[in-house]
């Protein structure tokens, strides 16, 4: 039997977030096929490069641009004779996608992986973080969805892939259309995969000084993250969230600024490798899990902190 | 039209949850449990709709012990209709809870099922996916905005990106996001009266639903704590810790 992994792309890349799962579906120790749905070839040409790839099966067609549940879930369901293993990132395609191929093929998926002990043993965080589950699947087949920040990437270039061209039936589902995206426009890296994060909380005040994090960024090359309550207030836009119910993210430095370290916040960030906390109340919870703590003002912190890097 | 809202029982978001001593559950003697956070919001819009003049019943539904019955007088005291209770003393997995739900959806043919998008305990994130796989209905999840029209409703999702608008045919299952709405506080007439709304009380058991042991918890641990690190004075120490001890800025 083998591995599928169902590949993240905005019909131009492949996410980062494919490679980590791509790498944690190798542990599982057997041959790796990825699927894509998309509108374009050349995430396809991509997908074929990854390391420790067999097969690709490629489902390219215009109803693919804008990735629909239901049709995936009807590709999945096409080829999953094959496979007794299906993974995707816990990403919000991810988490949309899974669980309706799951539940087609009469599967309880596991959620959030953070370890693979072995083909029936895995790790996942419940309760915000809170406690780490070992769970024993007694299933044939079986979903998991990877916690990507837990796993290294496998090389985006080393592999040589066959390509499988599939055939198409119309899945374009009938019941549900695309409308329209509003994305959030950035130059900086992506969130989830950032080699530096600076995050900013209710203590940022408004989203004119939440800019402020901007200029310090730039000069670190960082993505910008927010709590949950910068979201709230409109500070912020909703990809931004760090946490519990946002996106988890594990960076060599993650700069917590005006945050007070709720259990939620540190649910999406406590895995990062250096933490920060600038907050002016030294019995701020996040002080807890900081290496470095600097007690103040976020708006003498700030400027001062952009000038001297 | 009418709005069936599947809750959930869970701890209340401010209870950090632990392992139990012997490490093969969590500890949930003496935590104080609620309505899933997510539930609240989908309860909280179907009312909205209901005000708006868009439907006109919204029923409530979970599954779950005696003790749910708190849940489900909460959600009747926040506005919802009426309430069933589908009885059941084992804790049941998402695929489960999704079986039970498309009975449950067979019985009363809503038109749109509000539900959360995650369980603050299991943090699945898979309940309505399934559910609607299961009844070959669109899903809608994430939601942060919901808008009814003529045989469809118009959600717009909160996606990695950004958002994402989708219009599907109704019945469609909908799941939310946090920003949908700000749920409100039931009054206290709104309690007293909630007493005597109805709920149903289905056993498990009569819904011939074939559960199965999928997937078993062998052990629940805390998590490694990080070493609590070291205040600095400065801004100017700040760089330095990070530039020449942590080395993870240049
Ligand atoms: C179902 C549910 C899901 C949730 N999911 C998430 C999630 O995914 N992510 C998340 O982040 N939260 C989440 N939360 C919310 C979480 O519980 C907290 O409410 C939130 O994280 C608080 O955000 P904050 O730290 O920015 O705000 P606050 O807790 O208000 O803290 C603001 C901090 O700023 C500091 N401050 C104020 N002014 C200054 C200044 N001038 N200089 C320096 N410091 C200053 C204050 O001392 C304080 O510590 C969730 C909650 C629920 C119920
Ligand atoms: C520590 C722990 C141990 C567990 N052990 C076991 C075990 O040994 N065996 C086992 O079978 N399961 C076990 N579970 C599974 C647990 O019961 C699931 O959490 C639950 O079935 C649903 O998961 P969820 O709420 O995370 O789903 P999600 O998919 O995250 O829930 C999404 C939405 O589905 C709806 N929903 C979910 N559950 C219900 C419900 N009961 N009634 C009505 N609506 C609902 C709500 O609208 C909710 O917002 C365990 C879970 C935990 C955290």
């Amino acid at each position: 039997m083998k591995t599928l992994v169902l590949v993240e792309h905005d019909n131009a890349e492949v996410a980062a977030a494919t490679l980590s799962t791509v790498k944690a579906a190798s542990s599982l120790g057997q041959e790796i096929d990825l699927l894509v749905t998309t509108s374009s070839q050349d995430v396809v040409q991509k997908a074929s490069k990854i390391e420790g790839v067999s097969k690709v099966l490629s489902f390219v067609d215009g109803q693919f641009g804008n990735e629909i549940a239901e049709d995936i879930a009807e590709c999945v369901v096409q080829v999953a004779n094959d496979y007794n293993f299906f993974l995707a990132s816990s990403s919000t395609t991810g988490k949309n996608n899974l669980p309706r191929f799951a539940a087609l093929l009469d599967i309880q998926q596991i959620s959030e992986v953070i370890e693979i002990i072995d083909k029936t043993t895995f790790k996942k965080p419940i309760y915000a973080g809170a406690c780490i589950a070992t769970v024993k699947t007694n299933q044939e087949k079986n979903v998991l969805s990877i916690r990507t920040t837990a796993f290294d990437k496998a090389s985006a270039e080393s592999g040589n892939a066959e390509i499988v061209e599939m055939p198409l039936t119309d899945t374009s589902s009938k019941k549900s259309a695309f409308v329209k995206n509003e994305l959030t426009e950035s130059d900086r890296p992506e969130l989830t995969s950032a080699d530096i994060v600076i995050s900013g909380g209710r203590g940022m005040q408004d989203a004119d000084n939440f800019k402020l994090l901007d200029g310090i960024a730039s000069k670190l090359n960082a993505a910008v993250g927010a709590s949950r309550a910068a979201v709230d207030s409109g500070f912020a836009p909703n990809d931004y969230q760090v946490g519990q119910t946002g996106k988890s993210v594990a960076p060599n430095l993650y700069i917590a600024v005006g945050i007070s370290g709720a259990i939620q916040h540190l649910a999406g960030m406590k895995d990062s490798k250096t933490i920060v906390a600038i907050n002016k109340d030294e019995e701020a919870p996040i002080f807890k899990v900081a290496d470095y703590g600097l007690v103040g003002d976020l708006f003498e912190v700030l400027p001062e902190l952009e000038s001297k890097l | 039209m009418k709005i069936l809202v599947p809750i959930k029982r869970v701890n209340d978001y401010n209870v950090k949850v632990r392992p139990n001593q012997s490490n093969t559950d969590v500890d949930l003697s003496n935590v104080k449990m609620a309505v899933n956070p997510f539930c609240e919001i989908a309860i909280e819009e179907a009312i909205r709709i209901k005000e708006s003049g868009n439907a006109d019943e919204v029923v409530v539904v979970t599954v779950g012990d005696e003790k749910h019955q708190e849940q489900l007088r909460t959600a009747l005291a926040l506005g919802a209709d009426r309430a069933i209770h589908v009885k059941t003393e084992n804790p049941l997995q998402p695929l489960d809870v999704a079986k039970v739900l498309v009975k449950v959806f067979e019985k009363e043919l809503p038109e749109l099922v509000l539900m959360g998008k995650q369980g603050i305990d299991g943090d699945h994130n898979q309940t309505g996916q399934m559910l609607a796989a299961m009844l070959g209905l669109p899903q809608a999840t994430f939601a942060s905005k919901v808008e009814l029209q003529s045989g469809i409703v118009e959600v717009t999702r909160e996606i990695d990106g950004g958002l994402e608008t989708l219009k599907a045919e109704l019945p469609a299952i909908v799941t939310t996001d946090l920003r949908l709405n700000e749920p409100r506080y039931a009054s206290l007439p709104n309690i007293m009266k909630a007493k005597r709304k109805p709920i149903d009380e289905l056993d498990l058991g009569a819904l011939a639903v074939s559960l199965e042991n999928r997937v078993e918890l062998v052990a629940v641990e805390s998590p490694a704590e990080r070493q609590e690190g070291v205040k600095v004075e400065s801004v100017d120490e700040l760089v330095d810790k990070l530039k020449n001890e942590a080395k993870v800025i240049e």
